[in-house]
């Protein structure tokens, strides 16, 4: 009997006798404008900076969106408002993002929080990688100020801080921002809002498993 | 293999008779259709994501091999193990070993089709292995031992009441919970939370895997996905081989049209992607295990491979006129709907479900909003030719559908056949007609096509014996009466000439 990865792998070629040698194996992109698979991989022209639709289509999505120039202030002022003594921070968030009334736990590479630590804490304060302004998506690649991705998922508010330059048009744009982290062999994370459901008689409940709280801090 | 599926007929009747079944569902596809449709009226490149989106499929798959191959290495380079499965029994028992090397007998799931439809959950439970699903809907279907009726949302036939009570039985904490959806939401929160943060081993299904990169996609909204994909020590997922996509920039294009086509959103709330094992950070082990369970059957059908490329989104599903009547579990498979109707049959090797190419009025409103342009219409009937052609049930030789048909032909091959068949049909609807229609049932074998359906009688005179009839007029009249009535003509009125067969 043969193993099952050439039983399988010979069963598709097999299967595929009639598909011609010589034919790409890829699709290589779009092709130039007017073709029919031209789709728009960049802002349309004569769009407005991406960070006003951003903030726009993340609030949509019933995250709280805070426009800011001082990060540590708006944290203070986020926590405050949402009643968050303690927050996790990755192990390279910067000082100076953190108000002086607040405490903080931060995750080090040598000596990660417990995950029942993170289930403790009132909250986690990251920076992004990206943002994309067409879906209100932020994008973490789990490299600077951002942390190991159980850290922005256990504790029940997360706070993200979004620089206005790091705000794309497009998904097609985010990704390809993405692209070295890949490479890099680091995960990827899209969040688009707060988690949700609507798997009961199909109304929306906001908060099930992720953090159920998610406030942008958007520096411009 | 397992037994043959009930007929599609008789679980739509049992659907049809479902009042609440059938409210449910209406809201449901409505509502999922009109989010649909405003946010697809948002990206003015449609059109040109939905080509892509086709192109990307139709090369993934019609190189398949070698995009295994690839994704094979890359995942391998990058400290994952891959696994080959070419049925569901081979799959499921990878799981149990690899569970039981982790020294485990639970495993968390995100919500996964290639897990239900290898019948995961059962297999591991023979194994004495608990698996708990993990998405709300999922976690629904799986207290009630039911089975999931649409491939978003699970769970839409049943009420908010039908689910309090099954909480209140089943979930430990949760005996007062009331109705309120956000209620439920909470109590199934806290006790999944608990699995979440101590199960050891995760199991997940793939919406996307990159061959060139081996990065793995999930893309969902409870978070229920980066719970199982990030806190075990142990990640096993299942993927269907079709489901690789060549490309990383490949994502840019389906991570548009999925979640705008799925849920309705611009982006669904949460996207996991990983490549392999990171260290540091997230399950140390990564295991995919690559599941063919007839995908290659599929794949060797050069008109209906196309199949293959669905992406799992269910918008076919939410505007099917049949669907939203029937319901899912009617189709009897893991894919319902008009996907289920081309993919279940031919997964099955044309052995089961072999009913449900018919379960569609080939309207076509499934190919107008398919994100990759699958032709469902074209392959339902390719795969009713292929059924009859193997003389499927119902459709053997001495099927008096088959031999009607046949009949039919033969008259219709000869004038003279013909018009003594219509005289014939005449004289044989006048006792039944009344007013014009015939509104009883006809005796024999027309018994059950007349059943729901109200004739019109033969007209007391065919258009070939008014067009006999006004010629020899016209010949004295220049043809006038001709003009009466436009718009007919052509071959029809070739005289003498034997219709062409």
């Amino acid at each position: 009997m043969t193993d099952a990865r050439s039983a399988i792998l010979g069963a598709v070629r097999a299967a595929l006798a009639d598909v011609p040698g010589d034919e790409a194996a890829r699709w290589d992109g779009p092709g130039p404008a007017g073709s029919p698979d031209a789709y728009r991989d960049g802002p349309p022209d004569g769009a407005a900076a991406p960070v006003d639709l951003f903030e726009e289509r993340v609030a949509d999505y019933r995250a709280e969106v805070v426009r800011c120039t001082s990060v540590a202030e708006a944290v203070a002022a986020v926590c405050a408002r949402q009643g968050a003594r303690r927050l996790a921070i990755p192990p390279d968030v910067p000082e100076a993002w953190l108000p002086g009334a607040l405490a903080w736990e931060r995750d080090a590479p040598g000596r990660p929080l417990a995950t029942a630590a993170l289930d403790a804490v009132d909250g986690v304060l990251t920076g992004a990688a990206v943002a994309i302004a067409a879906t209100g998506t932020i994008a973490l690649d789990h490299g600077p100020r951002q942390g190991r991705r159980a850290l922005t998922l256990v504790p029940d508010l997360h706070l993200c801080v979004v620089r206005a330059d790091q705000v794309v048009a497009t998904v097609p744009e985010g990704l390809r921002r993405l692209r070295g982290a890949v490479d890099d062999g680091r995960p990827l994370t899209l969040v688009s809002g707060p988690s949700a459901t609507s798997d009961i008689e199909l109304e929306r409940v906001e908060g099930v498993h992720g953090p159920r709280r998610l406030v942008v801090l958007v520096v411009r | 293999m397992t037994a043959r599926t009930p007929p599609f007929a008789d679980g739509a009747r049992e659907g049809l008779a479902n009042p609440q079944l059938r409210r449910n569902l209406r809201k449901a596809t409505t509502t999922i259709r009109d989010k649909r449709a405003a946010v697809v009226a948002e990206c003015d490149d449609w059109d040109e994501l939905r080509e892509a989106g086709r192109r990307i499929k139709a090369h993934a798959v019609r190189h398949l091999d070698r995009h295994l191959a690839d994704l094979e290495r890359s995942v391998t380079e990058r400290g994952g193990v891959v696994h080959w499965a070419r049925d569901a029994a081979e799959a499921n028992a990878i799981v149990a070993r690899l569970t039981r090397a982790a020294g485990s007998d639970a495993v968390i799931k995100v919500k996964s089709l290639a897990t239900d439809e290898i019948g995961l959950n059962e297999a591991l439970a023979r194994e004495g292995i608990a698996a708990t699903e993990t998405d709300l809907a999922e976690l629904i279907v799986q207290l009630s031992e039911d089975r999931p009726s649409h491939i978003l949302v699970p769970a839409i036939h049943r009420n908010r009441m039908e689910i309090a009570e099954l909480f209140r039985a089943h979930l430990p904490g949760a005996q007062d919970v009331s109705s309120d959806p956000a209620a439920l939401t909470a109590a199934a929160r806290a006790h999944l939370r608990e699995k979440f943060l101590s199960v050891r081993v995760g199991v997940s299904g793939a919406n996307f895997a990159v061959a060139e990169t081996g990065t793995v996609c999930v893309v969902e909204s409870e978070g229920n996905g980066r719970m199982c994909t990030t806190l075990p020590e142990v990640l096993i997922t299942v993927m269907g081989i079709e489901k690789v996509l060549p490309r990383f920039a490949d994502l840019e294009v389906m991570l548009q049209l999925l979640p705008r086509s799925s849920t309705g959103e611009r982006m669904n709330p949460y996207t996991s992607l990983w490549t392999g094992v990171r260290e540091h950070d997230g399950p140390q082990a990564f295991h995919l295990i690559l599941l063919d369970n007839g995908r290659t059957s599929v794949l060797a059908d050069e008109a209906g491979r196309d199949a293959l490329h669905c992406i799992r989104c269910s918008a076919c599903l939410n505007v099917c006129p049949v669907y939203e009547r029937t319901g899912g579990h009617a189709y009897g498979a893991t894919y319902p709907g008009p996907i289920g109707a081309i993919l279940a049959p031919q997964l099955a090797g044309l052995q089961d479900h072999d009913d449900l190419p018919w379960a569609s009025s080939l309207c076509g409103a499934c190919y107008e909003v398919c994100p990759v342009k699958i032709d469902i219409p074209s392959i339902l009937v390719h795969l009713r030719r292929r059924v009859v052609a193997q003389g499927g049930p119902g459709h053997g030789r001495l099927d008096p559908e088959r031999l009607a048909m046949a009949a039919l032909g033969r008259v219709f091959l000869h004038r003279r056949r013909y018009e003594a068949a219509q005289k014939a049909a005449r004289v044989g609807a006048w006792p039944l007609s009344r007013d014009g229609r015939i509104e009883r049932r006809l005796p024999g074998p027309l018994k059950g096509w007349t059943a729901m359906r109200d004739l019109k009688a033969p007209p007391a005179e065919s258009f070939r014996e008014w067009w006999a009839a006004s010629r020899s007029q016209g010949d004295r009249d220049a043809g006038s009466s001709l003009r009466e009535r436009p718009g007919r003509g052509g071959s029809e009125g070739g005289g003498d000439s034997e219709p062409r067969a």
